[in-house]
């Protein structure tokens, strides 16, 4: 397909093809960020809340400064990660299990079955955690027996809710990954000795690894913006999506400016995992 | 790599478990819909219809299902159309920013919500308010569009890679019209992926709250957001739940159809 490229016909098709997303990406949507980050250099007005285009870099200097701010960004940045590790292990089993033990019928159920929760609503399903994770809620109920108290409402609670929520999005990606790997190439690993950690270590993790990157793409983001998850079992715990939801009305150009860190820090993330190759296989 | 009976078994018992983890939460939803107390005491002392009768007669949440239709099917369009043209453009030809245009497509989706919602707010409110064009659907749409492109790309470039090119240059050889071509050989092959990327589309449109919320608007409400402002009622929170159980009831049959027809592929794929 390469070799007919450079005929005149064949990049007409291909301008053809591009640029209606193109055009529909750049406009609405770097257009909009565009946008969002010029007034970051504006201000407002203290007494009214209104933006006053007065061109100025004091928003960038107040994140940078302020303590509280890092804090929130830390700790984000800390749930975020959390939330993708806990996301990895709890899917590799399940995927590998659907991928290369369940057949027929029962793969297809599995799958549909992994699916079918996200069509529950998100916010329906935070609020069924914060019914459970409340003072006289089941999961109380449940550890009193053997002692135990639940993590309530708080940081912990916001991790395992997020993971909740954000587990489909890393079990299909490798279970996808998994089923595509030849059995003749688990097979010849065999032939040739390999004892299971072997194969898993040599045959198995990288095919997987794209996968699992292209999965976190959705943990690790969805996570880092997330608030309302936070306000919903979070207790007193803040995250970079509540500071910015709690500016907008009250100083936009301030919520800009601070929309610049997750920002920066997806586009980090994507840069990285894009040279892992996480984002041909998404 | 041969597993061992234990570690099938292993792997079996994990899974169930992942999945008991799962539909816990769910289970409870649906157990919920029908306690008679609003503020889901544990464990339930009574039981009612009264929250499934009242949903069922909710004008909010009838109008609100159907604005969410129409704002899912409208976005699912565009990304049907704009997701399908670039992953044509990215797996059948090379040039120049090719890797650049799938970052550009995963963006909208990576980047928080809440960043995009109010980085349309902006511009919404600095270029289409001096047209005259207001928050509404319209609004909705464009915002929903936006971050679903890059699901029916996924899905349709997954089916492109593993699609060899081969067959269409058959068919041009064999005489048929580049739009003959697409019509009885590409679409059909496409057909499943473009039939799970429009269902994974409409979810995630349908279940969308942080960006609609900054794109929508005060007239124009989807279930999402109706949700969000009855949820915190205490005597609206179980017509919710009945809600949310009917959407997973129903849920099943499509994502199943989705199975079916892309099993040959990888899945229902994001």
């Amino acid at each position: 397909m390469s070799a007919t490229n450079h005929e005149p016909r064949t990049r007409g098709r291909l301008a053809a093809l591009l640029a209606p997303p193109l055009l529909w990406l750049v406009l609405a949507y770097l257009g909009s960020l565009a946008v969002l980050l010029l007034s970051a250099f504006w201000t407002t007005d203290p007494f009214t809340s209104d933006v006053v285009h007065t061109w100025t870099t004091d928003n960038f200097r107040d994140i940078l400064t302020t303590p509280v701010y890092r804090t929130v960004a830390l700790r984000t940045l800390g749930i975020a990660v959390a939330v993708t590790l806990l996301d990895a292990l709890l899917a590799l089993p399940m995927a590998f299990f659907m991928a290369r033990v369940a057949a027929g019928r029962l793969r297809r159920a599995l799958l549909v079955a992994v699916l079918t929760p996200l069509w529950a609503g998100y916010l329906v399903k935070a609020y069924a955690w914060r019914v459970m994770l409340g003072e006289h809620g089941i999961v109380n109920a449940a550890l009193a027996p053997l002692g135990l108290h639940g993590p309530g409402y708080g940081t912990a609670a916001v991790v395992l809710v997020l993971a909740y929520l954000w587990l489909p999005y890393m079990i299909l990606p490798v279970q996808a990954a998994l089923e595509r790997l030849p059995a003749h190439q688990l097979e010849a690993s065999a032939d040739l000795g390999a004892g299971t950690v072997r194969t898993l270590r040599s045959v198995v993790a990288p095919a997987v690894r794209p996968a699992l990157l292209a999965g976190s793409v959705f943990t690790f983001s969805l996570s880092l913006g997330d608030y309302l998850t936070v306000q919903i079992v979070g207790g007193r715990t803040q995250l970079l999506g509540n500071v910015i939801g709690s500016q907008v009305t009250l100083d936009l150009p301030l919520a800009a400016a601070l929309s610049a860190v997750p920002v920066a820090l997806v586009v980090c993330y994507l840069a990285a995992v894009r040279r892992a190759g996480a984002l041909d296989s998404l | 790599m041969h597993l061992t009976r234990t570690a099938r078994i292993v792997l079996g018992c994990l899974t169930a478990a992942g999945l008991a983890l799962i539909y816990l939460p769910l289970l409870l939803v649906l157990l919920n819909s029908v306690n008679a107390d609003p503020s889901f005491a544990w464990p339930p002392r009574a039981l009612t219809g009264e929250w499934w009768s009242r949903a069922l007669h909710s004008a909010g949440a009838r109008d609100a299902l159907w604005t969410s239709l129409r704002a899912g099917l409208g976005a699912t369009a565009v990304a049907l159309l704009l997701g399908s043209l670039a992953a044509f453009a990215v797996h059948r030809h090379r040039f120049f920013g090719r890797q650049t245009v799938s970052f550009l497509i995963v963006l909208p989706i990576a980047l928080p919500g809440i960043v995009t919602g109010i980085a349309l707010n902006a511009a919404f409110r600095t270029v289409l308010a001096p047209l005259g064009i207001g928050f509404g659907l319209f609004t909705v749409v464009v915002g929903h569009a936006t971050f679903c492109v890059v699901i029916v790309f996924n899905n349709v470039a997954a089916r492109l890679r593993r699609t060899a090119p081969s067959l269409a240059e058959a068919s041009a050889d064999l005489g048929a019209r580049p739009w003959q071509t697409l019509r009885y050989v590409t679409f059909p092959v496409l057909r499943p992926a473009l039939f799970a990327g429009a269902l994974l589309a409409f979810a995630l449109s349908f279940d969308e709250v942080v960006v609609t919320t900054f794109t929508a608007g005060a007239g124009t409400k989807t279930l999402p957001i109706w949700i969000y402002e009855n949820l915190a009622r205490p005597h609206q929170a179980p017509v919710v739940d009945v809600l949310a159980a009917l959407l997973i009831a129903l849920s099943v049959i499509p994502v199943y159809a989705a199975q079916r027809l892309s099993s040959d592929t990888a899945g229902g794929r994001l």
